[in-house]
């Protein structure tokens, strides 16, 4: 592939300030129309450990950090001595050369000592090689320090005006240093074209959110979803949102129903722990049919398993959610934008349904930090709220909750109109919302009942789009995914497209209810199938054979708690197609 | 929402609910239902400006037999239902009600959350110091000693206080109510409904079925309301020791209330004005939308 495409990592230890320079550098690269996408590898701690910041900048939307690193950015010893190996010819690696001792470098890897103490003079202090190495790794690529300049003014001017000023000058004198001592990059950014704007993962979720109208959302912190909670709690008063931070995920789905039943649109987020704890709330929207969404943002279980780790381990979690057989929607967005643009859809599924929705996301959407083209953040999506009565009708004081209908869905009356009073259980009960076993748990009356929700899924099915094949129709090879690897397999199928092998993609991105007749058509039209998914046994192949009966020809699965890289799936794909290879575990190369 | 104040005043039968109650004959429940129906005619609500929460139990079938809009919801979790739907519609008066178990035991954590928060409702709690839908067993009130299905030797832990509990969890209006003494149980469920804040109302409300221990006969010589002895309810120490005398005498009435907190609701800015979040407009406008984008540039 052509064009600017640049790996940068920065590796320290958490309390090191590594965000801080990856924010610079997100901005620094939107602000001059570079796209960017941004994965940290760290542990669950607040200071000490290993973070491993890549930042992958491009001239074109990346959805991966790609396969290799061309700049590394050590903040301690420890990253040069894990990562060095990782570098090959045309590389380069900033460390502060005051406290980190270079390593065996490869042939061709430029080491770029700075001495951070002699550069900085009276003014320094501990984070300022953070600026020095942004500033080194700004020349080596060829953007001018102005804009470094601006963006450092943005970043610290919140703080101070003399850190500004310092970490300007220190900034300069770095620059200045580099462009006297070190050779650039071969590669070299692009002129500024149409500025983009910078969010990370979590955010998409919030702001697909409030614009769909939710007006209440509660959450228990737990990673990796906080983010939705930070950003609700940030704007919660601006944009009219009741924001609250409650005991437990318990309170959490309780207080999200009871919202909702009230009328407010509602949404709860969480990971597989806290969704642990709301099952039983699921099952009660679902008896209730009372309209609420859930996102489970995975990480890498089981139990605590490991906080700052993804994976795609609970998708048979949300499958059983709660008790009982009753109509849910789960579905698992590709990426930040697919759910920005997915979620006021699904608020309107929900409330047109009176379901549970249930949105997997998993760590590598959720906590990534990339570039959006702002023209693609419309926050005016349209709102339907199905049939909601809002004021006092024909049917006051004969009004029935749970009314028969063809299509299964009851119009629902919001709490607080006169002559529509009424009852919603977690009993089973009868369309007037008695109970059936206040009277008699009488069996024709529950299979009524039963009938009627579940009526609501063929509705359901039918508005959800079908799956379809993305690619040559002729590929020799179909690669199925579902969710975030979206973007690992379509640029392992552009990888391995320069190597002449032929693939195309079948993604799934609704899941319950699931598009069976359309998902076997596909599948068996394809001349190969491998199925890719982040979790150890397959858990989308099992729900997938399951509904469609069909079972995929080869399968590439990790489960080490770091995401795909595309090298991975190239090579496994063009090891399975040259011989008996059926299951392949890619090795991470990245130790962190 | 709609106009109430061109409605007729209703009586206690225009709150009843479409089925009669399932209770066992001379269940204290009863009691407590007609005494909700009174208070609230009494107080001049409707029907529709009602929302009435409960969790799993005898007592929590309550919602079925009461006119209002109802929610009967999963053991345990009355309480954050109701916080839920009182922060989405804060104009209507929310009562969440349960037993013992319901509310002390499985809900405790929720019990202890939502009397700090302090969010304007009433928790009526049904107490009968047993677990009786699932045919008898301890419930987190019951006395140490208690022989039950679950505890044929007698129960050797301590029973909880609920009162207490709720006064050091920071309830700003604290009572405890006896089915046999109606007037005053009326009277305290007004009370409970008016107070601005989070209210707990604990009734003794005897189990004929399954608690041989603490029946009528039991609470009848014992029960002293506080209105009849030199009581400052203003005052949390005196509450507390209130709160503590199980005996001889066991109080009823208001043990500790105050009005110097503010709700929940009233240090909310975003329900200051708007009306109820759940009938508001639910798009956003451009200039909230612009801000937001303009920030991630």
């Amino acid at each position: 592939m052509s064009g600017f495409d640049y790996v940068i990592s920065i590796g320290g230890a958490a309390g090191q300030g590594i965000a801080t320079p990856g924010n610079i550098l997100a901005r620094l690269f939107a602000r001059r129309g570079i796209h960017m996408y941004a994965y940290n590898a760290y542990q669950s701690i607040i200071r000490g450990g290993h973070s491993f910041l890549t930042v992958r900048c491009s001239d074109r939307e990346v959805r991966t950090h790609g396969d290799s690193i061309d700049l590394m950015i050590c903040l301690n010893q420890d990253t040069m001595d894990r990562h060095l190996e990782h570098l090959g010819p045309g590389t380069s690696v900033i460390f502060n050369s005051d406290t980190i001792e270079p390593g065996e470098a490869a042939e061709g890897v430029q080491l770029c000592p700075m001495a951070v103490g002699e550069l900085a003079g009276k003014g320094a202090n501990k984070l300022m090689q953070n600026t020095v190495a942004i500033a080194v790794a700004c020349q080596l690529i060829g953007i001018e320090f102005s804009a470094l300049a601006d963006v450092l003014d943005f970043q610290f001017s919140g703080k101070s005006e003399e850190l500004v000023a310092a970490n300007i000058e220190v900034g300069n004198a770095a620059y200045d240093y580099s462009a006297a001592n070190f050779q650039p990059a071969s590669q070299q950014a692009p002129q500024p074209s149409k500025p983009l704007a910078v969010w990370a993962g979590n955010q998409a979720f919030a702001m697909a959110a409030a614009s769909a109208g939710v007006k209440f959302y509660c959450a228990y912190p737990m990673s990796p979803s906080t983010g939705i909670l930070h950003w609700m709690a940030e704007n919660a008063r601006e944009l009219g949102i009741m924001v609250r931070q409650v005991e437990d995920e318990i309170s959490v789905i309780c207080m999200t129903v009871g919202a909702s039943h009230a009328g407010c649109r509602s949404m709860c987020a969480t990971s597989g722990g806290g969704f642990a704890l709301m099952t039983e709330g699921v099952g009660e929207a679902g008896m209730m049919e009372v309209p609420i969404v859930i996102v489970n943002v995975q990480r890498a279980g089981p139990s605590t398993g490991v906080p700052t780790k993804t994976e795609q381990g609970d998708l048979w979690q949300v499958l059983g959610a709660s008790q009982g057989d009753f109509p849910k929607l789960i579905l698992a967005p590709s990426s930040p934008l697919d759910a920005f643009q997915t979620i006021p859809e699904v608020f309107n599924l929900a409330d047109k349904y009176q379901l549970p929705a249930i949105i997997l996301s998993d760590l590598l959407i959720s906590d990534e930090t990339s570039t959006i083209n702002p023209d693609l953040l419309d926050m005016h999506p349209v709102i339907d709220r199905g049939e909601l009565i809002t004021e006092a009708g024909e049917e006051a004081d004969n009004y029935e909750r749970y009314k028969f209908t063809d299509s299964g869905i009851s119009p629902r009356a919001l709490p607080g109109i006169p002559g529509y009073e009424h009852v919603v259980a977690s009993d089973e009960q009868m369309p007037n919302g008695v109970l059936i076993s206040d009277e008699y748990t009488h069996p024709h009356k529950r299979r009524a009942m039963m009938e009627k929700r579940q009526r609501k899924m063929g509705g359901l099915l039918d508005d959800l789009p079908p799956p379809v094949i993305v690619g040559d129709s002729n590929a020799e090879v179909t690669l199925v995914g579902w969710g975030s690897t979206a973007g690992v397999i379509q640029e392992a199928i552009e990888q391995l497209a320069t190597d002449g092998v032929v693939a195309n993609h079948l993604h799934f991105k609704w899941i319950v209810p699931f598009h069976a007749d359309e998902a076997v058509e596909l599948l068996s039209s394809c001349k190969r199938t491998i199925l890719i998914e982040n979790n150890y046994s397959g858990l989308f192949h099992r729900y997938m054979r399951g509904e469609t009966g069909f079972t995929v020809d080869g399968h590439i699965r990790k489960y080490d708690g770091e995401p795909f890289k595309p090298h991975h799936i190239v090579a496994a794909v063009q090891k399975q197609l040259g011989g008996d290879e059926t299951l392949s575990v890619p090795y991470e190369e990245i130790i962190v | 929402m709609s106009e109430t104040n061109t409605q007729l005043t209703l009586t206690a039968k225009d709150f009843k609910g479409k089925v009669d109650p399932d209770w066992c004959p001379g269940c204290g429940d009863f009691g407590v239902l007609s005494g909700l129906q009174r208070a609230v005619s009494e107080l001049g609500l409707q029907p529709h400006q009602i929302l009435t929460i409960s969790g799993i139990g005898c007592s929590s079938n309550l919602p079925g037999f009461f006119k209002s809009y109802g929610m009967h919801t999963l053991h345990g979790r009355s309480l954050p239902h109701a916080s839920g739907a009182k922060l989405a519609n804060h104009e209507m008066t929310v009562i969440a009600t349960g037993g013992d178990g319901d509310g002390y035991g499985i809900g405790g954590n929720h019990f202890t959350h939502t009397s700090r928060r302090n969010l304007d409702i009433l928790y009526l709690v049904m107490d009968n110091q047993i677990y009786g839908l699932t045919t008898g067993q301890i419930s987190p009130t019951s006395e140490v000693g208690m022989k039950t299905k679950s505890t044929p030797h007698g129960s050797v832990e301590l029973p909880i206080n609920p009162i207490a509990n709720a006064i050091t969890s920071g309830a700003t209006w604290v009572a405890r109510g006896y089915t046999g003494n109606i007037k005053q149980l009326v009277r305290l469920i007004k009370e409970g409904i008016e107070h601005k804040g989070f209210a707990l109302l604990d009734v003794f409300s005897p189990c004929v079925t399954f608690n041989k221990v603490n029946t009528y006969q039991f609470f009848k010589p014992r029960v002293q309301p506080l209105e009849d002895i030199e009581h400052d309810s203003s005052d949390w120490k005196q509450g507390m020791e209130k709160a503590m005398v199980w005996g001889d005498v066991i109080h009823t009435g208001v043990f500790f209330k105050t009005n110097t907190r503010l709700t929940l609701e009233e240090q909310e800015p975003v329900l200051d004005e708007g009306g109820p979040l759940a009938y508001r407009e639910p798009s956003l406008n451009s200039e909230q939308t612009e801000r937001i984008v303009s920030r991630m540039m």
